[in-house]
């Protein structure tokens, strides 16, 4: 029988309830409020008071309200059809609501449960299997979709038999197992996980040693993040932070990109909607939107349900990387997420810890970003998450609790600048001061010693030298005058303006210059680095000034040009004309 | 509001803060109004029986047995096509005079859109000012504040881009609006011949500023009717926010809750989200368009308010006076609008973006020039050119007295870059430059 209760208390959207019989933490409830259905969750226990969390708006709730406990935490259903859907932060069906306002109590199912699926069976029957073993596989669009073992199957099942191939619903059985017992289950293709628990199902989680291309050249050739990798994107408004994450969805070299819309604007969502679909995957010339999947529950949605959308986002990506798939997931913001947990924490009257976020912050996020990664299947193949957050620091200041506690758990740092921003010059990651950790793993040098050439990390670690050595020169030159300085600082700091002309900045709005493959990422720094190499003699800092300017000028020019293309060369046979009169 | 008959009326307050009072009372639903000894007030935490209300107009000289009465709803406006000419006060009452408004009553702060079935933005909202047409495109179904000190003319700057602007209906929430301010905007409105389209919800320095919060809700309730319903174009201006958020934090101080930053709720981000993602371009052509006032403390946006604000609005205007040219400007660095992409090189002239672009940052390199200058060093040709620049660009293209066409401005650009620079330095396409540029006359 089904724990009920009774309202005791509300402020805003935390909801005390009196209990008549056992709850769990984080079990989920629904609250009765004249016949709609209010979705709630239990976050603390006392006595025989829980106090929930309503997933919206408790207008008009009342003392004595009934509740309903269900048994279960906030879970999602896994199966074929979750590609290029909408979804909000609980996995309800955005496309398939109705009206142009979101009525409160209204959920839909994740999943068309009427729609057939090419059925394939990959197992046979005598197959021992454990949980997200491959079963069977569906066309999900262009996406082998693998029917697994349910994930929270526990030991070893012997299959008793496949389905023959053929059209089914996702509801139908298609498979029957036995386990050691000698009970049978049926396994149908749909499951539901719990969204706040990992899911597991793989054999070992290796270190990543992978780079994930992105196009992106501030990222790929100076920074550059390992498939299966961690990183997060901190900066104050109005400094790229959505066009960045925006071009890593268009461009990332990934199978299926997910989007966790935490707690933001509603017109980038829409834009999303907009644009995809429309947008050709480089990769594979596919639509964009065949490889996406959208959470969305933008900042005027309930502010619980913004907690859940990241959890739900995960345990998305998790069930395609247990198909070997590799993922890309993006949540905007994580500071949103955060700001959701204290309200919370607030409401509960729990004692603040820094800037009144709760003392387990860190621990939060930490545990979050541990779900991503690289893992060996068992079935020898390999799936990966790699997964970029951004957030959103109060007042642009680094040393606040969410900045600090990400630091701590993400490997790759882009540190957008207001500095930048201001000059415009796009992205604005700081070359100074974001850093990849994974330069440092011998795996990753390995991998972009073959994939690009033999020493292309040291080039790299060369080309931050240049930028510091640069800004170094700027300061002096700043203090002390253009005249102040030897002629040495004017060229130290105008081949650091070159590299950031050049390779570091990049116009996300143009068509050819928005994404650089890895080749023409190469070519061009080779290019800058071969400049850079170069000792100038110029008699004073006017002409030092008005020779890069011309070099910086034909060189974006060359960006804007079609790679190896008349046009392209034809610049380059200019720039190779300017180099001769240094 | 009138109150009903059969309400059970209740006369023992059991607490009473400077905006708050609790009651013991039954059968109340969170967020209804009520009546504390003629006050409207808002139910905000019910706790057993103890039921919390804040009351709007404050609670000067409530007496523990004062009279309270509950209404059973949340806040309301009635909404028809009489709302258009009209003034109200917070609670949307009348106060031109005129009689009550008939119509359906809608609550207000009510549901939002379902971002699926939102429209992309793609209109474009010209202004006639450079500062923004130029540099920051405003689309419909923006959100948008004026960051400004209280000493620059930042009403006067949303009364003019509203005239401007071709919508079919104004609607301007004023929140502790100066009397002045507040005869500013009618007079604005009534000289240009506009009353009819214009809907306002005013409340000014000397009300209560609880009151204030019902504002916003209010003024975005009647916009959803004209935008949704009628499917019209809808401006909403308010101002100023900050005054809103000082409103929030005093409520929440009196419900001892923890502060977070600057002493503001830790729930002010989702507070000023609510507001401000009502700016909507619908899928049937209507839509609403939101531009807020937002006032600093001598420019400092790391402030809560503004702070928070940026991350929720779709760009800013920065408004500053330049002592080179004397004007008020539209700040080329800290201005920006988050949609401008979506209507430049479409709706308007293909090199809308690249001039854009390239004054702004050869503006910049004027500004390294004058920390040179100021620092004592000695300029080179180039940073003369800047600062030359500089001023043009500022006196014809940002000052907020600008009332030009878009492809004016472009122009103007144009003869700027060919005046001072060469074609090297302003480093823009050789397709365009081929096209446009202009030699120095």
């Amino acid at each position: 029988m089904k724990t009920t209760g009774k309202v005791t208390g509300i402020i805003a959207n935390l909801v005390t309830v009196e209990v008549d019989g056992p709850v769990a933490q984080n079990e989920i409830c629904f609250i009765d409020l004249d016949g709609v259905e209010l979705m709630a969750e239990v976050i603390k226990v006392n006595g025989n008071k829980a106090s929930v969390q309503v997933f919206e708006s408790t207008r008009g709730l009342q003392i004595g309200d009934k509740v309903e406990f269900q048994g279960y935490m906030l879970e999602v259903t896994l199966g074929p059809g979750l590609l290029s859907s909408n979804f909000d932060g609980l996995q309800n069906n955005l496309a398939t609501m109705e009206g142009v306002f979101l009525k409160r109590g209204e959920y839909t199912k994740a999943l068309d449960e009427e729609k057939l699926w090419d059925f394939t069976p990959l197992a046979k029957a005598g197959d021992h299997v454990v949980a997200a073993d491959w079963l069977g596989e569906v066309k999900e669009g262009w996406l082998p979709h693998k029917i697994m073992v349910p994930f929270n199957f526990k030991g070893t099942y012997t299959v008793k038999n496949v389905v023959a191939a053929g059209q089914y619903k996702i509801t139908d059985t298609v498979a029957t197992l036995t386990n050691a017992d000698g009970e049978e289950v049926k396994v149908t293709m749909t499951q539901k996980w719990p969204v706040k628990v990992a899911v597991g199902g793989y054999v070992e989680k290796p270190r990543p040693f992978k780079v994930m291309e992105t196009g992106v050249r501030c990222i790929d050739t100076l920074n550059p993040i390992a498939e299966g990798g961690t990183g997060f994107i901190p900066g104050p408004f109005g400094c790229g932070k959505t066009v960045l994450q925006h071009a890593l969805a268009e461009q990332a070299d990934a199978d299926i990109i997910i989007m966790a819309a935490c707690g933001e604007r509603a017109n980038e969502v829409v834009e999303i909607f907009t644009e995809f679909p429309e947008l050709k995957d480089k990769h594979t010339g596919r639509s964009l939107m065949e490889r996406t999947i959208i959470i969305c529950n933008t900042s005027n949605m309930p502010v619980a349900a913004r907690e859940a959308s990241v959890y739900t986002a995960m345990t998305l990506g998790e069930y395609y990387r247990a198909m070997g798939m590799k993922v890309l997931l993006l949540a905007d913001s994580t500071s949103r997420w955060a700001q959701a947990l204290r309200e919370m924490s607030n409401r509960l009257e729990e004692l603040p810890g820094q800037d009144g976020f709760p003392v387990d912050l860190s621990a939060i996020i930490s545990n979050f970003y541990a779900r991503a990664g690289y893992v060996k299947l068992n079935n020898g193949q390999s799936g990966s998450i790699t997964f970029i957050g951004t957030v959103s620091p109060a007042g642009g200041n680094l040393k606040e609790p969410v900045t600090e506690s990400t630091k701590k758990a993400a490997r790759c740092f882009y540190g957008l600048s207001q500095n930048r921003a201001d000059k415009k010059r796009y992205p604005a990651v700081d070359p100074v001061d974001s850093y990849s950790k994974y330069l440092e793993y011998p795996e990753i040098i390995e991998y972009l010693d073959e994939k690009i050439e033999k020493g292309w990390v040291d080039k790299v670690t060369k080309t931050k030298y240049i930028i510091r050595r640069g800004k170094d020169a700027y300061e002096q030159i700043n203090i002390l005058g253009d005249d102040g300085v030897p002629m040495s600082y004017h060229e130290q700091y105008w081949k650091s303006e070159l590299v950031d002309f050049v390779i570091l900045q990049q116009d996300a709005f143009d068509d050819i210059d928005g994404s650089t493959p890895l080749e023409r990422q190469k070519f061009m720094l080779d290019l800058v680095l071969e400049i850079c190499d170069r000792s100038f003699k110029f008699d004073n800092f006017e002409e030092c000034t008005t020779y890069f300017k011309g070099l910086i000028n034909i060189c974006r020019q060359m960006n804007y040009s079609e790679y190896k293309s008349e046009q392209f060369e034809k610049y380059l046979g200019q720039l190779k004309e300017e180099l001769k009169h240094e | 509001m009138s109150e009903k008959a059969f309400q059970r009326i209740y006369t023992k307050l059991s607490a009473i803060t400077k905006a708050t009072v609790t009651l013991e009372a039954q059968g109340v639903a969170n967020d209804e109004l009520a009546l504390v000894a003629g006050r409207l007030a808002q139910v905000v935490k019910i706790k057993d029986n103890a039921v919390t209300l804040q009351v709007f107009g404050g609670t000067e000289d409530i007496p523990t047995n004062a009279e309270v009465t509950f209404f059973g709803e949340p806040p309301s406006l009635n909404v028809s096509d009489e709302l258009a000419g009209r003034f109200f006060n917070a609670y949307g009452e009348p106060i031109d005079g005129g009689p009550a408004v008939e119509g359906e009553k809608r609550q207000i702060g009510g549901p939002s859109v379902n971002p699926f079935k939102r429209r992309q933005p793609s209109q474009l909202i010209p202004t006639g000012i450079a500062g923004i047409d130029l540099n920051n495109t405003l689309v419909s179904g923006q959100k948008i504040p004026f960051f400004a000190d209280p000493d620059q003319p930042y009403n006067q700057v949303m009364s003019m881009v509203a005239l401007r602007a071709d919508v079919d209906k104004i609607i301007l929430g004023g929140m502790g609006l100066s009397n002045d301010d507040y005869l500013f905007f009618k007079n604005q409105f009534e000289s240009a011949g506009a009353l009819h389209k214009i809907i306002s919800f005013v409340n000014t320095t000397d009300q209560p500023p609880v009151e204030r919060l019902l504002i916003p809700d209010m003024a975005l309730t009647a916009a959803e009717y004209f935008a949704v319903d009628k499917n019209e174009k809808v401006l909403v201006l308010l101002t100023d926010m900050t005054l809103y958020a000082d409103a929030l934090s005093i409520v929440s101080n009196r419900m001892d809750q923890i502060p977070s930053k600057d002493s503001m709720p830790g729930s002010l981000y989702s507070d000023l989200a609510k507001i401000y993602e009502k700016a909507v371009q619908l899928p049937d052509g209507g839509s609403i368009t939101i531009i807020a006032v937002t006032t600093l403390n001598d420019g400092d946006i790391t402030h809560a308010i503004p702070d928070n604000t940026g991350y929720i609005t779709e760009g800013q205007l920065f408004l500053r006076a330049d002592p080179d040219s004397g004007k008020v400007i539209v700040d080329p660095f800290r201005s920006l609008s988050r949609l401008k992409q979506l209507v430049q090189n479409k709706k308007t002239r293909e090199d809308h973006s690249a001039v854009m672009n390239t004054s702004v940052r050869l503006y910049a390199d004027a500004a390294n020039a004058k920390t040179k200058l100021e620092n004592g060093f000695d300029l080179s040709d180039y940073d003369l050119r800047c600062l030359d620049y500089a001023k043009e660009y500022a006196t014809r293209l940002l000052a907020i007295d600008v009332n030009i066409s878009i492809e004016e401005m472009l122009d103007t650009g144009w003869e700027l870059f060919g005046k001072y620079f060469t074609k090297a330095e302003t480093g823009l396409k050789e397709k365009l430059i081929e096209k446009y540029w202009k030699d120095k006359e």
